[in-house]
């Protein structure tokens, strides 16, 4: 049995080792690895550039635990940018597992950048519904938010006097680990003509990138990559950045391996067809 | 290195290490987090809806307006929500296998309602802007001789991608929908052309599972900085 037959049997355990200690590695000792600005995370960036200060911003966190970890560091880095420049930041979830990541993202930034609740930024919280939610933003964020997160009346919060509708807002920033932003686009976008960025995890962001050339969407954060992009232009690391070294070296090793395994597999085959045709026929 | 003190991250990284145990095989530890997960995820939507949903567009506007009808004597709009709290209950007539089919009726309003609230949207998102984006982008066409031009007389990378690359995604849109053309045979023009998008089909997905291998180590390092940061304090 030659090297690439082992190979071929190597029990699977083995790879998941290799892969932890690739981890593991690059997160204790970083090794600084570059990271480039590409296009689509770049335009969400300049988006929130451009607004002029106290231009609301509502950034909608539509994601679970199970995908916290790519989404997470990206809202964490636009709240940081919109705290940045001065730009009110709403709050909201779709999805029904949000609330409590909102809330923990939301309150660390707060805390960091000396964001105020109420003046800063507000957090309504979770409303079932999803696209009825998003039209009736359309006519009046009260319709579906009367009160916010903490029952508080939407009229006695500071930043909320002026905010009607998405007329009233700046950018629509969906963050999500679903199929929300295709609502965002349909509603938001097309019949209110809401600008649209989102922040995506790497899974989907393949299947958005056709809202980027239409104009659908201004702008797309695609898994912890693009949160490592949108970290960079901030200036501010965070966990997006810290996990990039292993996420190159996991990528390495990967492509390593399936051409180690495609190599090995073509192998194997030709040896098969030499011993079938050495073999006696009728044998 | 500084190991937390906090027993929910104790909890959580004991049940990070449940999970991960499977493996190497599965175990009566991967058994008990996997079916934790399940039954909290479960309790925890099933309070997040009622009290986010059932309470305020269920109850609360039925409560107000039975209190106005007895009180006052006068039929408010809020008593509309007795409709689609009866949808609701007939939904429930599926555990009785006698009246289970009239939980066809609430089922039917619900997808004639979502069909009509959703085909005009996705129609213009999904389809008619998508054809639109196709062939024009930021008001130019994507296949232009002019392009082609520029390539010629100032040929460079830049210029090539700029003038093939209109073409190369109008060729891909009508290859890739020929390979889903099932009314005809593919054979001849029509067989070539599905050929053809089977490869535009082989780049897209190749593309989809790239993305997806580095999501799932995305979040195998989002579990591995956890337990080396908020957990053992090892990486900060």
């Amino acid at each position: 049995m030659n090297f690439f037959d082992k190979f071929l049997k190597i029990d699977r355990r083995y790879i998941f080792i290799l892969v932890a200690i690739g981890v593991v590695i690059p997160l204790v000792f970083p090794l600084g690895l570059a990271v480039t600005v590409s296009p689509p995370v770049k335009n969400v960036y300049d988006e929130i550039e451009s607004l002029k200060p106290g231009t609301p911003v509502l950034v909608s966190v539509d994601f679970d635990p199970s995908t916290e970890p790519e989404l997470g560091p990206m809202t964490a880095a636009v709240l940081r940018h919109c705290f940045k420049r001065k730009l009110p930041v709403i709050l909201m979830n779709l999805h029904p597992g949000g609330p409590g990541l909102a809330l923990a993202i939301s309150d660390k930034v707060a805390k960091e950048t000396g964001a105020k609740e109420g003046v800063d930024y507000c957090f309504l919280g979770y409303k079932a519904g999803g696209t009825a939610v998003i039209l009736s933003i359309g006519r009046d964020i009260r319709l579906s938010y009367p009160a916010d997160y903490y029952n508080k009346p939407i009229d006695q919060i500071p930043m909320m006097k002026n905010i009607r509708s998405y007329s009233d807002i700046g950018l629509v920033v969906t963050l999500s680990g679903s199929t929300f932003p295709d609502v965002w686009v349909a509603y938001a976008h097309e019949r209110f003509g809401a600008k649209i960025a989102a922040g995506v995890t790497a899974v989907m962001a393949a299947d958005y990138y056709p809202y980027l050339s239409t104009g659908q969407m201004i702008g797309l954060i695609g898994g912890l990559k693009g949160a490592a992009e949108y970290e960079k232009l901030i200036g501010v690391p965070g966990n997006g950045l810290k996990g990039m070294d292993a996420q190159t070296i996991i990528h390495l090793l990967i492509v390593l391996l399936i051409i180690l395994g495609n190599i090995a597999f073509l192998l194997m085959r030709r040896q098969q067809r030499r011993g079938e045709q050495t073999r006696p026929s009728g044998a | 290195m500084h190991i937390s003190t906090s027993i929910w991250v104790w909890i959580a990284a004991a049940l990070t290490l449940c999970i991960y145990s499977f493996l190497y095989k599965d175990n009566p530890f991967y058994k008990f987090a996997e079916h934790l997960l399940v039954g909290v995820s479960a309790g925890y939507l099933l309070v997040i809806e009622f009290t986010n949903n059932i309470i305020p567009n269920l109850f609360t506007p039925l409560k107000t307006g039975f209190t106005t009808l007895f009180t006052e004597g006068r039929a408010t709009g809020d008593l509309a929500a007795i409709i689609p709290g009866l949808l609701g209950v007939l939904i429930l007539t599926r555990l009785l296998p006698k009246v289970g089919w009239m939980s066809r009726w609430a089922l039917g309003f619900y997808f004639g309602a979502w069909q009509g609230l959703i085909i005009t949207g996705s129609m213009q998102a999904s389809i008619l802007a998508q054809i639109y984006g196709t062939f024009i982008q930021g008001n130019h066409p994507v296949f232009s001789i002019a392009l082609f031009g520029d390539m010629v007389n100032k040929f460079g990378w830049g210029t090539l991608i700029g003038a093939i690359s209109g073409p190369l995604m109008i060729l891909g849109v009508i290859a890739t929908l020929t390979y889903f053309f099932f009314s005809t045979e593919h054979k001849g023009l029509v067989g070539g052309t599905a050929k053809i998008g089977i490869v535009f089909l082989m780049v897209g997905f190749g593309a989809s599972f790239g993305y997806t291998v580095m999501a799932r180590v995305s979040l195998l390092i989002g579990r591995i900085n956890f337990l080396l940061s908020d957990w053992l304090g090892i990486v900060h």
